[in-house]
């Protein structure tokens, strides 16, 4: 060994450098230690490299430029050492729960007398003991995730390789995995947690932060935040202006990144700038200004250079929806049986035109088949739903030409140009001739897509292939828009860019219907409704939600994920007692 | 309303573009059913030439001598193999040195002389059957030439047929086969584009982009049917002129009728495709579909097996396979002229298969939309 690798480390990776013959390396040189005991997060957005680095780190691929040691010796040489959990496939779907534990245990040479010890105590850890004998494939979101954790634990290792535990996992289950890591390091094992989740990355002891290959950040994660601790500033006191209040602050030079918290608004100011009073704001008399803690998020918009200007462009040229007092969408007793399982169970509430309303809950709750349902892609088995004042059933084309879709998965066609692309989606919404042309015009514009215009939509880096899917759903410029986890996976700057639009569009008169994982992303809405095993849980402003959720808990100021977390266990405790009472 | 909107419109230039933009799949549209085209000719010809044949002469007479020489101046034959004895004949069948073997008996010469009638006797290897029975139709053409040349009266008086192959007089296979696979090749090639459409649709998760914007079903489905039609409509024009011009087989019949028989033809196909690619989740789900459906539908069409010879329950099944009628047209229009009333006839099934399974197709459509 040319440098001796310092002994408190499990894994050390030196300059890696992979290309996979894009225009950008996958990873550019990246330096990466895990020591043991501790929890070592590899944060950044979708296509940062992650994936690649663990998969080199696991050896599984080898790096074209740069050195790996896995425990002084090649990751070849340590396979035993390495407990690894790749995003997908890592579990047998048809394979029962215990069959799946098994096949690990035999591919990891565990002792046949030593399995059953083995396999309690990680069916007790993972609380999965009651499911030994359910396929992998018919457990939730969260329990996969825990039983792919177990099987990578079968022995224990010293370095274990976590890809996206957390990707499609509810906040409760999240929780949990969290909890199991922290169990873990106790026992003195390295782990390297990879995620999108920006607020996952406080949680880990030190964090690698990656964006196109290239390391933004390393460091213990309170060096990022705490370099801007001074700079964030909750901003209140403007009623029911908080669109345009954001909209006005992020306008100004010294504000880099902005968002919607309840009623309240959050800056970031930029590096130098005096942190602004509330008369130099501008917002209106009854404006506070508060200091209030930086998060991770902040960190990393910053390094990336800031958020977008308040101003959309795109809702600067959107024509202004006329007010009406119907409401734009309206849902009635919305029911979806499939076979014997209720999919969604009674789903009511109404959207008034130029509102933002939120349809939140875990994976599998029912907000997905609700979505479907008001959208015409679903017929439900009871009740009605409304679209910009179209009966679903009775008029189910002309509710569909005044609705923009944008689905959770790119679903453009990724053989066809970007050009291509808007030239069909202006054809399928009955734009002709110079209707046509203007509308790809004035959104190639908006999106600056005319530097990627003649190329397959499918290689498009992620942000673009967003901002496509966004354009081709607008370019008719519908009343009501339905929106279904826009912003999973892409970076904050690209996330505000996209809020920014929506707001903009709300100040226009547009209606937006979204789904959303992201709580924070939750606070952007007017309204929203929670959606737990079926059946609304809870509705109304995110602030009232709040509110209840700490009348719950008790606790003072909680987030979003708080709230979330309280109103889906005291609808637990609920039905237990339901079900005691029956 | 008008009939071609906005929407057909933008729906078929997509669905043309998402055929062509691609380059495997722009490959696999023109390129192998070519090179099937002209595979399948040479390696499902049904003549038989280049053989050898044995000769066990007992009668060493000038009739035989001549007779033998005919034989060995036809095309069909490589060379004739003189067998001493019958048990050298046996043997040389028996290893399959010749497929047959004629044998002149001692009286040959003298029942010629006489005037009587003189016969031949001819083995042919039975494992062979089909190559065999061909080649015993040659000897006794050949045979029986000999004889209306020695005596003209002789052979009108028994009364012996003279056989003339109409529409085919040289009994060239090529004239059968090039044909039939216009019609088979374009089946399968027809089938595995629109199998794709709508599933393709599905796997890629543009289905939903699809059936939330206000394009119609109607319009959806014609915008599927139009790239397969015009490919298949472009392979078959193709095939016919390489037909013709690359291997002479003469095209007596109209070629505006063939047009009208080929675009019926295509729908009844598309609508079958379609129905496979509604059935479909994925594009391998609907890849296997059209295999499955092709080759019944080929080995039902009367191409590699007369329907005559089927049992009667499944020549009843052949009604409902397209490729049974156009088979009937293509081979009608390129050697017997076909006229367009009999043309009709076999068009009218074309379209109520195209009918009923367009109609199934947009029914299973809707119906799996969720």
């Amino acid at each position: 060994m040319a440098e001796p690798i310092p002994a408190n480390i499990v894994a050390q990776a030196r300059g890696i450098v992979k290309s996979f013959g894009g225009e950008k390396p996958a990873l550019g040189g990246v330096d990466l230690a895990v020591t043991p005991g501790k929890v070592t997060g590899l944060v950044g957005p979708d296509g940062a490299g992650k994936t690649t680095l663990i998969r080199i780190l696991a050896g599984l691929m080898t790096p074209d430029a740069g050195e790996v040691s896995i425990l002084g010796g090649s990751p070849a040489q340590r396979l035993d050492s390495i407990g690894y959990m790749p995003q997908r496939f890592g579990l047998y779907e048809d394979l029962t729960v215990r069959q799946n534990l098994l096949l690990y245990a035999e591919l990891r040479g565990l002792p046949r007398d030593a399995q059953e010890a083995v396999f309690k105590r990680l069916l007790d850890f993972t609380d999965l003991a009651r499911f030994q004998s359910r396929p992998a494939g018919k457990l939730s979101g969260g329990m996969k995730q825990k039983l792919g954790l177990a099987c990578a634990l079968v022995s224990t290792p010293p370095l274990l390789l976590l890809d996206e535990p957390g990707v499609g996992v509810d906040p409760i289950s999240r929780r949990e995995l969290w909890a199991m890591v922290a169990e873990l390091t106790k026992e003195g094992i390295g782990v390297l947690w990879s995620t999108a989740y920006l607020d996952e990355a406080e949680l880990c002891d030190s964090v690698y932060l990656l964006s196109e290959g290239e390391l933004l950040f390393s460091g213990p994660p309170a060096d990022l935040t705490g370099a801007i601790a001074d700079r964030v500033i909750s901003v209140t006191g403007f009623a029911d202006r908080r669109r345009l209040a954001l909209t006005k602050a992020l306008d100004r030079d010294d504000v880099i990144d902005g968002t919607l918290q309840g009623r309240a608004i959050r800056l970031l100011i930029g590096e130098g700038h005096p942190v602004p009073d509330a008369a130099a704001l501008d917002l209106g008399p009854d404006t506070k200004v508060a200091p209030t803690p930086a998060r991770f998020e902040d960190g990393f918009i910053e390094k990336l250079g800031g958020g977008p200007e308040g101003t959309s462009k795109l809702a600067a040229a959107y024509r202004e929806i006329p007010p009406s007092d119907a409401p734009a969408i309206e849902a009635k007793g919305l029911t979806r049986v499939f076979g014997a399982f209720t999919a969604a169970k009674d789903v009511s509430f109404t959207v008034p035109r130029g509102q933002a309303f939120g349809l939140l809950g875990p994976n599998g709750a029912g907000k997905s088949t609700t979505f479907k349902m008001l959208c015409g892609l679903l017929t439900p088995t009871s009740g009605t739903g409304s679209v910009a004042g179209f009966d679903l059933r009775r008029s189910a084309a002309q509710a569909r030409s005044s609705l923009g879709y944008m689905a959770q998965k790119f679903s453009l066609y990724g053989d066809l140009s970007v050009g291509q692309n808007l030239d069909f989606f202006a054809g399928a919404y009955d734009l002709s001739g110079g209707d046509a042309r203007e509308a790809i015009e004035r959104v190639t514009q908006i999106f600056e897509l005319e530097q990627h215009y003649k190329r397959n939509a499918g290689t498009l880096p992620l942000g673009f292939k967003q901002r496509l899917a966004l354009a081709c759903a607008v370019m008719h410029q519908p009343s009501v828009l339905f929106l279904d986890e826009p912003t999973s996976g892409v970076d904050p700057v690209m996330r505000r860019e996209f809020w920014t639009h929506i707001n903009g569009l709300v100040r226009r008169g547009v209606t937006v219907l979204v789904t959303t994982h992201f709580m924070d992303e939750a606070e952007y809405c007017d309204q929203v409704t929670l959606i737990y095993r079926s059946r609304q849980i809870a509705s109304g402003p995110p602030d009232a939600l709040k509110a209840q959720a700490g009348a719950l808990t008790g606790a003072a100021d909680p987030t979003m994920e708080d709230a979330f977390i309280a109103l889906i266990d005291a609808s637990d405790a609920n039905r237990d007692e339901e079900a005691e009472a029956a | 309303m008008r009939l071609i909107t906005s929407r057909l419109r933008a729906m078929v230039v997509k669905e043309i573009l998402a055929l062509l933009r691609d380059r495997k799949s722009r490959m696999v549209l023109i390129m192998p059913p070519l090179v099937q085209l002209l595979i399948f000719t040479f390696a499902t010809t049904l003549d038989v030439k280049n053989v050898d044949i044995g000769l066990v002469d007992r009668s060493g007479g000038a009739h035989a001598q001549e007779l033998v020489q005919r034989i060995q101046g036809s095309p069909q034959f490589r060379d004739v193999i003189v067998l001493p004895s019958t048990r050298a004949m046996e043997e040389a069948i028996d290893k399959q040195k010749v497929i047959a073997a004629l044998v002149i008996e001692s009286d040959f010469d003298q029942k010629i002389a006489r005037g009587q009638s003189a016969t031949l006797g001819l083995v042919l290897d039975g494992r062979r059957s089909n190559a065999a029975q061909i080649l015993g139709g040659y000897v006794s053409r050949i045979a029986s030439e000999y004889g209306a040349e020695l005596r003209p009266e002789m052979a009108r008086r028994a009364g012996s047929s003279e056989i003339t192959n109409w529409y085919n007089p040289s009994l060239d296979f090529k004239w059968f086969t090039l044909p039939s696979l216009v019609a088979i090749i374009v089946s399968v090639a027809g089938l595995a584009i629109t199998s794709q459409s709508i599933a393709r649709e599905r796997e890629l998760g543009t289905f939903d982009q699809l059936m939330v914007s206000p394009m119609r079903v109607h319009e959806i489905l014609l915008g599927m049917m139009v790239p397969p039609l015009l490919v298949g409509m472009f392979n078959g024009v193709l095939f016919l002129l390489v037909a013709k011009f690359a291997f002479g087989v003469p095209f007596t019949g109209s070629f505006l009728l063939f047009l009208v028989a080929m675009f019926l033809y295509q729908m009844a196909l598309i609508g079958m495709g379609l129905l496979v690619s509604a059935s479909s989740m994925t594009q391998q789900q609907a890849f296997l579909g059209s295999f499955l459906a092709t080759t019944p539908l080929i080995l039902l069409s009367g191409y590699a097996a007369p329907i005559d010879n089927m049992p009667d329950w499944l020549q009843i099944v052949t009604y409902a396979d397209p490729i049974r009628y156009f088979l009937i047209v293509v081979q009608g229009l390129f050697l017997k002229a076909m006229p367009a009333s009999v043309v009709f006839h076999q068009l009218w099934p074309l379209a109520i298969i195209a009918a009923i399974s367009l109609a199934a197709a947009a029914w299973l459509f809707r119906a799996r939309m969720e």
